[in-house]
């Protein structure tokens, strides 16, 4: 058990410099750099003078071995783009998209499952037949048309704000207050998270419990006079968790790319969009911090999937290929 | 459900093939007095029931896009006219703009028309290109076990779990940030074939697997046929259901992913009506709010996906997720 934990978190540092050095290294190769933005009139010695300054003028090699013996020591450099230590920028984003994807996960799992346990046990009726039809269409609402609807529907009525963390003014009041404003500001992108994917949470529990519907050791606790509810909740539904937990693992990609996009849409101040402008201005550094960021919660929720599944199904526990 | 799911996919195909004739305006026709103007509305009431004709559309303030109908002055709408379908008066101040205009004056109708053309051949070619090397390196795979198994294997798994959206905006930011159309189109095709190969090489890896061992593939051995025969005419066709079920899953993900890279603003210049760079008019709040009908692209793409999801016969397939 402990070699195989230390076999996780190995495997999982390992995406993190791999995700980040990929980054630094092809943001550095991509066609142009920090100086594009002295302008077209920059004289040769100010350009070289701005390489310089920011470590650029060094052979790619040489500044990636400068660079990762300074992350492992968090420190990420300098960003070009904010003039800022990229850390400290780090450091907040992250939080920010950190925030909105656990709170997503949280809602898309408890809905998800409820839901799928009243889908999943009951196969007629008009409520099941009505979550699953909702289902199918959420399905179909990818983040990028949820979190514009959501945004539309915001904007129209009122009830939410369309868009940003805070207000403007929030980070002068107390802490209470600008949590109480983050908290106003979170359910417009939160929900545009966690819908689509608790419809999937939702269809894989149903299904899961519908294909161990006529398992023997079911039939066998029927017999014995086990009660309904007892029988879902205790017999029924533990067995079903394995595919939803093998699933989590892979939310998790889904959920940072999902973050993208609805951090985008409702200007959520997050990595994706920190990540995505640091792109576009050839912020070498940011680039390379955000990568690490993003491989990091990606280890991080992996980890967790595997486990939760190891903690359900002890034929993942003894690393048989169940 | 599945017919309901067959008719807006094929309804979708069909107006993208006869988008130059479905369409009631070229797609990059301006009409400069009617910049973010609403739908025409189309009446069958006049001064009782007539044929179906509209209004010509009057700007009444530019600043507050303010338009009324000029109900003085009924268009009939001209069936088979101009090369069209069904068009109203262009010319005369009453063009037929089923969907509105976007910040240009260009009709949103004819544009997700000709949008619909790029958007699904980028993700056909796509999907196609992803089973081809999925299928490939599935069966590769399998069928060589050992080592090369489980290389090919740790490496699906790695590209499978990544945030596809980030490696793709990636991808795509090291390139220089405008290119011509024709070369976005080879880029964003190669990235998703990149991301969604994996998708389709584990199912049909397992395939392999079981079937490697069947009697039929033994007997065939037997009979003197080579390694790669066995595996192209006995034991790949085994995985064909998997292999279309799987392709036909990553179609919306990949019309999602075009969308999201050309409304970040890296994927098609904004020129180049797609689902993706229609949707960039939607980027701002105001706009979305007294612009609905900016929103008719994400329309669209729930309609594809909607559609794929109730062709699939089995519904417990949760989408891939290259977007979210």
């Amino acid at each position: 058990m402990v070699r195989w934990l230390v076999g996780r978190v190995v495997s999982g540092a390992v995406l993190v410099v791999l995700a980040s050095s990929t980054a630094l290294v092809l943001t550095r190769l991509a066609p142009g750099d920090v100086t594009t933005q002295l302008g077209p009139f920059a004289s040769r010695a100010e350009i070289e003078r701005t390489r310089e300054r920011f470590g650029l003028d060094r052979p790619v090699p040489v500044e990636w071995a400068v660079w990762v013996s300074r992350a492992v020591r968090l420190d990420f450099g300098t960003s070009f783009l904010y003039n800022r230590p990229v850390s400290g920028l780090l450091g907040r984003a992250a939080a920010n998209t950190g925030l909105l994807a656990t709170l997503s996960l949280g809602v898309a799992t408890v809905l998800g499952v409820v839901l799928g346990l009243l889908t999943g046990s009951r196969p007629r009726g008009w409520l099941p037949a009505l979550v699953r039809a909702a289902s199918i269409l959420l399905l179909s609402l990818p983040p990028l048309l949820t979190s514009l609807l959501l945004v539309f529907v915001a904007s129209r009525t009122g009830w939410a704000p369309p868009g940003g963390m805070t207000s403007v003014g929030a980070a002068d009041a107390d802490w209470l207050a600008w949590a109480a404003d983050v908290a106003w500001h979170l359910p417009v992108p939160a929900m545009a998270l966690a819908l689509p994917l608790a419809a999937s949470f939702e269809r894989l529990q149903a299904q899961a419990l519908a294909d161990g519907r006529d398992a023997p050791f079911l039939t066998a606790a029927r017999a014995r006079g086990v009660g309904p509810r007892v029988l879902l909740l205790r017999h029924a539904w533990p067995v079903s968790l394995r595919p939803l937990c093998a699933a989590y693992g892979m939310a998790v990609g889904a959920l940072l790319s999902g973050s993208f996009v609805v951090e985008f849409v409702t200007a959520w101040p997050g990595l994706g969009r920190l990540m995505y402008e640091a792109l576009r201005a050839r912020d070498v550094y940011l680039v390379a911090g955000c990568a690490a960021a993003g491989a990091f919660f990606l280890a991080l929720g992996t980890l967790l999937g595997d486990v939760l599944l190891a903690a359900v199904d002890p034929r993942a526990r003894e690393g048989l290929d169940a | 459900m599945r017919p309901v799911g067959v008719g807006l996919v094929g309804l979708v195909l069909l107006a993208a093939l006869g988008a130059p004739w479905l369409a009631p305006n070229p797609p990059d026709r301006r009409f400069p007095a009617l910049l973010y103007a609403p739908p025409t509305p189309v009446h069958v009431l006049g001064d009782g029931p007539a044929l179906p004709f509209i209004h010509p559309t009057r700007l009444e303030s530019r600043l507050e896009r303010r338009f009324s109908e000029d109900v003085s002055k009924p268009v009939p709408l001209r069936w088979f006219a101009d090369g069209v379908v069904v068009t109203g008066d262009p010319v005369g101040g009453a063009p037929l703009l089923l969907l509105g205009t976007d910040g240009y004056g260009r009709d949103i109708f004819a544009r997700l028309l000709f949008g619909a053309r790029v958007t699904l051949a980028l993700a056909v070619l796509a999907a196609f290109g992803a089973a081809l090397v999925g299928a490939g390196v599935g069966a590769l795979a399998g069928y060589a076990g050992g080592r090369i198994d489980a290389v090919l294997s740790r490496l699906s798994e790695f590209v499978f779990v990544l945030p596809g959206i980030y490696v793709a905006l990636s991808l795509r930011a090291v390139l220089p940030l405008v290119l011509p159309p024709g070369t976005v189109f080879i880029v964003l095709v190669a990235v998703f074939i990149a991301l969604g190969w994996p998708v389709v090489a584990r199912g049909v890896r397992a395939i392999v697997l079981v079937e490697r061992q069947q009697d039929y593939v033994v007997a065939a051995r037997a009979a003197g046929a080579t390694g790669v025969r066995i595996l192209f005419t006995h034991v790949l066709p085994a995985a064909r259901g998997h292999v279309v079920a799987q392709a036909a899953l990553l179609l919306p993900a990949f019309v999602v992913a075009e969308a999201t890279m050309s409304f970040v603003g890296l994927g098609f210049p904004d020129t180049v009506p797609t689902w993706g760079t229609m949707l960039q008019e939607a980027t701002s709040v105001a706009t979305l709010e007294s612009s609905p009908w900016t929103l008719a692209p994400a329309g669209a793409i729930f309609f594809v996906c909607l559609g794929i999801q109730l062709v699939l016969p089995d519904l417990r397939r949760v989408p891939v997720e290259l977007e979210g």
